[in-house]
């Protein structure tokens, strides 16, 4: 393993991770308000084929993320009025909105540019390009940190240091600001709240808004950043995996940007283990690394590694009269 | 489960409510296909004629509503206890690993109709093993059932995908799937049931595993309202304290359930496998297990509600396939669509309606009732 195969790896952990990251704070705004989601898969699905289409028909990255927000806020509405207005099953909405996702935007995508459900190729302005951070060919030549400088932290597009910085600014505004106090509280004990003369649903929404806004840019990395377009069922489990590492992760945003790494470099491995002699193990199949995302959450929900303890409230209509 | 809103008559409950949330779930599906500039009215015409216009379309409405009410049933077990088992998928996809074991064992020596009950036995099996560990790990530890079974179902793709690639593929071919089952390990179709009727099935899939279906269908119905178990699962479902408080053990309960409606999803192996294609291939599922969710919501976890449920949408995925030929616009990934819509309105969304259905039915009566003098109080 020499130092630009580790680099390489480390760089394609921090792009695949990206969308998880997105996915996964969002995940975690709407379900430390009360709301669980499992929608996000179908949010990030609907936003990566807004903003493909929006960025194709107008030429424009930024339009296409502003399509792709909207899209995936608008679903992330429905969601907020089946659990919130409406206190239906919020499992139940979520998976509604993942099958609505998956056929509308099939069917949207043929009717508009038939193309067998996918949108046009991205190409200059309509791409999110990597930005180069100033001093990257200068900084090459210095050993270790220059190449580490050069590939891996310049070179990515801005949607990735979006992403990057939302941890801190989730931190922040979760344990530091009124909002984010209130935020918990009523994803822990939401009759509290109200006594405080609060209103819930409006706290909840909010987090819901949030929760769609993050996720579509969750959507727009997938189509617009990392690859050209969009493509059919392009998120392939993205949203779950993002749910699993929330969960892994304890609904933490610290937390949750390691589990997402950690998923991410899962992913980025099981590409280069293909067909790999390892010692002592031998060869790994693709498909036991595939599932090992999976397992761990699986393992982590059982409480061999940890406890996950997740908000109280969560997936519980709150009803006012008693 | 708490009730807030007023307690209205059975036949508002069960019938006009599910039935103006099923409308508007069509309803907007119907806007959906407007959006891509074809008519909804046409679309649904053709869509029922390529159901049910033609004996062929019948076979294959009722062929794919076969799958939907093993896994429809699997879904409204699981609610009935309370759990919401999302992972039919993966449970049918390693159901369909104890259909092959006995396929490809015993094929050869053994006639269909001795087959077919050891296949059963044996899909139900690796079903009810799939939803085992979710179930035990939900009584035992906590873990929520619900992000088990999904991730059990990514396991179970991955799994399957293993197993076909490196274990059950047949040396020197290429596709990832058994070899074609032996005479003694495929079920017979209805074909010639049918043509005593004078209907002409042609390549229609429609085999007797229908029937299998119906016998589960009346079989759940049984376990749940007939027998002390199920009793206790809808105890456990309705309230889990006085379930607790009853002395039931909800840890036998969670794990019993989930054994039961994993293996009723594991069965729905045996109609695409042993019916159909007489191999096991990758992806046989192709989202019956997702579709149960739909369909156990829409009949309202009753079967007499399922068996319907199934069969629209068998004809949906019939005609669905109809339809994609005469509008390419509207391809299969419609129903997709429908299904998620069905789920919204008939199950997130199922109290959207019901004050409004409450207030207008109250002002029904009152207006009817009112000379009458004695139902004012009772009506309130």
């Amino acid at each position: 393993m020499d130092l630009a195969f580790t680099l390489n790896l480390v760089e394609s952990t921090i792009r695949l991770s990206t969308p998880l990251l997105f996915a996964a704070l969002a995940g975690l705004y709407s379900e430390r308000s009360g709301i669980f989601d499992i929608s996000l898969e179908g949010k990030m699905l609907i936003a990566a084929f807004a903003s493909a289409s929006a960025a194709a028909v107008w030429g424009s990255a930024f339009l296409g993320l502003f399509v792709g927000i909207l899209a995936a806020t608008a679903f992330s509405l429905v969601h907020g009025l089946a659990s919130i207005t409406y206190r239906g099953n919020q499992i139940v909405s979520g998976v509604a909105i993942n099958f609505i996702a998956a056929g509308l935007t099939i069917i949207l995508g043929q009717s508009w540019f038939s193309q067998g459900g996918r949108t046009p190729s991205l190409f200059g302005g309509g791409r999110f390009t990597p930005i180069h951070l100033p001093g990257a060919d200068a900084a090459e030549s210095i050993p270790v940190i220059g190449p580490i400088y050069a590939n891996v932290i310049s070179g990515q597009t801005i949607l990735v240091y979006v992403a990057f910085l939302m941890v801190p600014l989730t931190w922040w505004v979760l344990f530091r600001t009124r909002f984010g106090l209130r935020l918990r509280a009523v994803g822990e004990n939401p009759a509290a709240v109200d006594t405080a003369g609060i209103s819930v649903p409006w706290l909840r929404y909010r987090a819901v808004i949030i929760c769609g806004i993050l996720t579509g840019f969750a959507g727009t990395y997938l189509a617009v950043a990392q690859a050209a377009g969009f493509t059919r069922d392009m998120t392939a489990g993205k949203g779950y995996i993002a749910l699993a590492a929330l969960i892994f992760a304890n609904w933490k945003p610290v937390p949750v940007m390691f589990a997402c790494l950690l998923f991410g470099f899962l992913d980025a491995v099981s590409i280069r283990i293909q067909g790999v002699e390892l010692p002592v193990v031998g060869e790994i199949s693709v498909q036991f690394v595939q599932a090992l995302p999976y397992v761990l959450t699986v393992v982590l929900l059982a409480g061999f590694v940890g406890k996950a303890t997740p908000p109280k409230a969560g997936g519980v209509p709150y009803v006012k009269e008693r | 489960m708490s009730r807030p809103y007023a307690k209205l008559p059975p036949w508002i409950d069960f019938g006009l409510i599910p039935l103006i949330n099923l409308v508007v779930a069509f309803a907007v599906a119907g806007l959906v296909v407007l959006a891509v500039g074809e008519s909804p009215v046409e679309a649904a015409a053709l869509m029922l004629r390529g159901a049910f216009g033609y004996a062929e379309g019948v076979g294959f409405t009722l062929y794919y509503a076969t799958n939907f009410i093993f896994t429809g049933l699997a879904v409204a077990v699981a609610f009935h206890g309370g759990l919401f088992n999302i992972g039919g998928e993966g449970q049918a996809y390693v159901g369909g690993l104890g259909v092959a074991t006995v396929a490809l064992s015993l094929g050869v020596v053994l006639p269909w109709w001795l087959n077919m009950p050891l296949a059963i036995v044996l899909s139900f099996a690796c079903g009810a093993l799939w939803a085992l560990i979710p179930g035990y790990l939900q009584a035992k530890r906590g873990s929520h059932i619900v992000i088990t079974t999904i991730m059990f179902n990514f396991i179970a793709a991955a799994l399957m995908v293993y197993l076909l690639v490196n274990v059950l593929k047949p040396a020197g071919t290429m596709a990832p799937e058994t070899r074609t089952f032996d005479a003694g390990a495929q079920l017979p179709k209805l074909r010639g049931l049918f043509e005593l009727f004078g209907a002409n099935l042609g390549g229609a899939p429609l085999n007797v595993s229908i029937f299998v279906a119906l016998v589960a269908a009346f079989l759940v119905w049984v376990l749940i309202w007939r027998t002390k178990l199920g009793y206790e699962i809808r105890t456990l479902g309705f309230s889990p304290r006085a379930a607790r408080y009853a002395g039931m053990s909800e840890t036998r309960l969670i794990v019993v359930t989930m054994l039961i409606s994993g293996g009723l999803a594991g069965m729905m192996a045996l109609n695409p496998v042993m019916g159909d294609q007489y191999r096991l291939v990758i992806d046989f599922p192709q989202g019956a297990g997702f579709v149960g969710i739909a369909v156990a919501l829409m009949g309202r976890g009753h079967p007499a509600g399922i068996i319907p449920a199934a069969i629209l949408f068998g004809m949906l995925y019939q005609g669905g396939a109809e339809l994609a030929f005469d509008m390419p616009s509207i391809s299969r990934d419609m129903i997709v669509i429908i299904q998620g819509l069905v789920i919204l309105f008939a199950g997130a969304l199922e109290n959207m309606f019901r004050p409004g259905v409450g207030a207008a039915y109250q002002w029904v009566r009152f207006r009817t009732e009112q000379p009458a003098g004695e139902n004012v109080e009772e009506a309130r």
